[in-house]
């Protein structure tokens, strides 16, 4: 019989090393890339953010100074009217898909979640412009918020689905057990239980499109003045930062670069903001 | 006050499985029963017949008539919700709300009920903590830790608090020290000991030892069908059906 207990081989312990080192190296290789954005980001950008560039307009090409305040805030309300589509329709689905399914209907619409997640954004800018703008008659923030909201579904749907289906039904029994009415159970008890993980699809959601360009371009469509009507074109930072890059003027690149950090900086803060918020109050960390 | 129960020609399906047979059997108010019965007897689905868990799964299907105290838990017009606030229920594994404080738990079914009553929550908190012998442990942590920090023993006589918080008339126990050990098993058979003072208790349990320590009356059931229900000193004893004696003297099950 052979023995399991002789002495490790070099041949293990080599073995053993090296996996650790590989592994450990493609960590790395995933952090690098992201360092190495947000360190040139700040390299190039960090010296044209000033209070001109968070507080004023754009000016016209040739003038200096200038700033994107009106693409920052038109982003926010960009990603704003996004949440308020794009949240409850997605958790809403999310929910019917694990606690209400079974049968074709659900299957149907977790595989259009599914296409709709592999959607090119712009056919999404394409199609919301066929829908809202031109029956609108012209580009506005509410089309915007329209298409972002439709990209951020499918991720919040399928993800809501997968942590609501990882509660235990021995939850719903408790809820269900003390006489709770089944919508109260639901959102009260499973959704709660499954909150941590729901949050964060929605904020993976709200991440990917505060940096879409393309389905703004025909839907928000950008605007170089101040506007906050929902049914006016919009500034917003990813189209902004698009045409000022491609412009052949030194100060709108730096100004690009600049408005890239800021865009970065917005979803890092409002993605920390939301979990400091959402974890108060919850006692899934201190069990 | 606990109330009584009759249940007339009962029987259960999981689709096309029969799991209970023509069951019929009437507890007495204020008293504590045991249903015994090897595995797959149906002694967990007669329990959540009474209080219409059953119906939660799909598949399930029911004939017959139940009634607890005034409630005709099938009569058409009765509404589930309505009768599972008004029976307890303590499942086989402990199943605290995890992402809940104990002292939310312990309110959930009066919060979410749309009670908020802040001086009476706290009332009934307390109260149902105290009767559930947990109170002593738990009073100084109640809003800081969560139900799930608790053990296995502790977190069981915590769903027992938050099953009594909600004053049911009955409470139905599935199971509920299969999973703890010998001491957390004695803290609970304690419990439902004087638990019978105010609340009919109905206990299906794996261990005879156990119905033999806390139950007035037990029934045994064998292949969905209720085979012999009495005292549970006669059924221990001298009991009438063969089949009984060869279950409680260890020749199957």
């Amino acid at each position: 019989m052979p023995s399991l207990s002789r002495p490790l081989s070099f041949v293990r312990r080599l073995t053993n090393v090296c996996f650790i080192g590989l592994s450990g190296l493609a960590a790395l290789l995933v952090l690098a890339p992201l360092g190495a954005i947000f360190g040139y980001l700040v390299y190039k950008g960090i010296g044209s953010i000033n209070v001109a560039f968070l507080t004023h307009t754009p000016r016209p090409v040739g003038e200096p100074g200038g700033g994107m305040a009106n693409a920052i805030v038109g982003s926010m309300v960009l990603l704003g009217l996004g949440s308020m589509i794009g949240v409850p329709l997605g958790i809403g689905s999310g929910i019917y898909m694990a606690e209400f399914g079974g049968g074709r209907y659900v299957n149907f619409v977790r595989f259009t979640a599914d296409v709709l997640n592999g959607v090119p954004s712009i056919v999404v800018g394409i199609a919301v412009y066929a829908l809202v703008v031109l029956p609108q008659q012209h580009f506005s923030a509410l089309s915007g918020g329209v298409a972002l909201g439709i990209m951020m579904i499918p991720t919040i749907a399928r993800t809501t689905e997968e942590m609501l289906l990882m509660v235990p039904n021995t939850i719903r029994e408790a809820a269900l057990g003390l006489g709770i009415p089944q919508w109260r159970a639901t959102l009260q008890v499973t959704l709660r239980t499954a909150s941590k993980g729901v949050i964060t699809g929605a904020m993976l959601a709200f991440a990917r499109v505060a940096g879409e360009t393309a389905p703004l371009l025909f839907t928000a469509f950008g605007n170089q003045y101040w506007s906050l009507k929902p049914n006016q074109p919009i500034a917003a930072l990813p189209i902004q930062i698009f045409a000022y890059a491609i412009s052949p003027f030194d100060e709108w690149h730096r100004q690009a670069w600049a408005g890239a950090l800021i865009l970065i900086v917005l979803i890092v803060v409002a993605v920390a903001a939301v979990r400091v918020v959402t974890s108060r109050g919850s006692m899934a960390n201190n069990a | 006050m606990g109330v009584g129960i009759e249940v007339k020609d009962l029987n259960a399906w999981f689709g096309k499985a029969q799991v209970l047979k023509e069951i019929n059997i009437k507890v007495g108010a204020n008293a504590v029963t045991a249903v015994i019965g090897p595995s797959g007897c149906g002694k967990s689905t007669f329990i959540r017949c009474l209080n219409r868990m059953h119906e939660t799964n799909p598949e399930a299907r029911l004939t017959g008539s139940v009634q607890v105290g005034d409630i005709d838990v099938y009569k058409p017009g009765t509404d589930a919700v309505d009768v599972r606030r008004r029976i307890g229920m303590v499942f086989q594994k402990p199943n605290p709300f995890p992402t809940m404080s104990i002292y939310d738990n312990v309110s959930a079914g009066l919060r979410l009920n749309g009670y908020n009553k802040r001086r009476e929550l706290d009332v009934a908190v307390e109260h149902s903590l105290r009767m559930a012998a947990l109170w002593d442990e738990v009073k100084d942590v109640l809003k800081k830790k969560s139900g799930a920090s608790l053990s296995g023993g502790q977190q069981q006589r915590l769903c027992i608090a938050r099953a009594l918080a909600v004053q049911p008339e009955l409470l139905l126990m599935d199971e509920p020290c299969s999973a703890l050990d010998p001491i957390s098993t004695g803290k609970i058979e304690e419990l439902i000991f004087q638990l019978k003072a105010q609340y009919t208790v109905v206990i299906v349990t794996h261990n005879m030892q156990q119905a033999a320590r806390v139950a007035d009356h037990t029934g045994f059931f064998l292949m969905g069908k209720l085979i012999e229900y009495d005292k549970t000193e006669k059924i221990f004893t001298t009991p009438s059906d063969k089949r009984t004696e060869d279950y409680i003297t260890g020749r199957f099950g």
